[in-house]
């Protein structure tokens, strides 16, 4: 918990908060991350190889190929979200399914099927977004205000 | 296959672990929450985008920076600059989709025709 939480905590709580965070399991951090860097690398292994077969097979340009790569491999991670596969496998590799752009198709996929229930305007169309969301914010935010600078910058003729 | 493509492939192992190693120990040692993770990473992939830096990391590791979602706000900067190129600083707001299209239409209609076909599981 951050400090400025801390503070407005009365001397009970801030004795739990002590107790609580001394209880709480040790996260097996070596583990954690060979397994993201394994699970993760693995994952990019997979795309090299989709855009190399996008390559030699369809002849695409190695940068127009990011686009099928990255539309297979979302493909590719819904399906098996679909399945309950992908989040087995990412109760072990942790970010390194989370980190990679299927984890993000993951993140969609699951909240679309757990949220059926509700309804699919309300429910699928209304929780879709709900972990994907801030990533696209927080994404567009930055990237508007990094090419708003950079644009200018060059307008100016300083770049 | 010669020997240049088995690079390619260990250069996108190593580099895609490293990126996801660093998004392990945001989550576990800076207690970070995935949505916290996530948007980092994203917003430190348009950041690098912007100085030309990720571009270079994904010549050099291929899928190995492509997939990871850090390459999501390098896209979305990409977007946004090529088409300020052509229209001025109108084109930041009309470009800044303009790459990652692809990515995102294909997440909400595969994830929407997943919600068709499949139960949740678990």
């Amino acid at each position: 918990m951050a400090d400025q939480q801390k503070k407005s905590l009365s001397p009970t709580q801030q004795q739990y908060q002590v107790l609580a965070g001394n209880l709480e399991p040790k996260r097996p951090l070596l583990k954690n991350i060979v397994m993201a860097f394994l699970f993760g690398g693995l994952i990019c292994l997979i795309g090299e190889w989709v855009m190399l077969m996008y390559v030699e097979w369809f002849d695409f340009s190695e940068k127009a190929a990011a686009d099928p790569t990255v539309a297979t491999m979302i493909f590719l991670s819904v399906v098996l979200t679909g399945f309950g596969v992908y989040d087995k496998i990412a109760q072990v590799a942790g970010a390194g399914t989370a980190v990679p752009v299927t984890g993000f198709a993951n993140s969609m996929a699951s909240a679309a099927l757990e949220y059926r229930s509700e309804g699919y305007v309300l429910g699928v169309g209304g929780n879709m977004f709900k972990v994907a969301g801030p990533v696209i914010v927080f994404g567009v935010v930055a990237a508007f205000l990094v090419a708003i600078v950079h644009t200018l910058l060059r307008m100016g003729g300083i770049i | 296959m010669d020997g240049s493509v088995w690079m390619q492939f260990v250069w996108a192992f190593l580099v895609g672990g490293a990126i996801c190693v660093i998004g392990q120990i945001m989550l576990d040692v800076f207690k970070m929450t995935p949505a916290h993770t996530m948007t980092s990473l994203v917003v430190a992939g348009a950041i690098l985008g912007g100085f030309g830096w990720y571009d270079m990391l994904i010549e050099f590791a291929g899928a190995g920076a492509s997939v990871p979602i850090t390459s999501f706000g390098n896209a979305l900067v990409h977007g946004a600059l090529d088409e300020a190129k052509d229209k001025g600083l109108v084109g930041v707001i009309t470009g800044i989709f303009q790459v990652t299209s692809a990515g995102i239409s294909a997440a909400i209609i595969f994830s929407f025709l997943a919600s068709l076909f499949f139960k949740p599981k678990g």
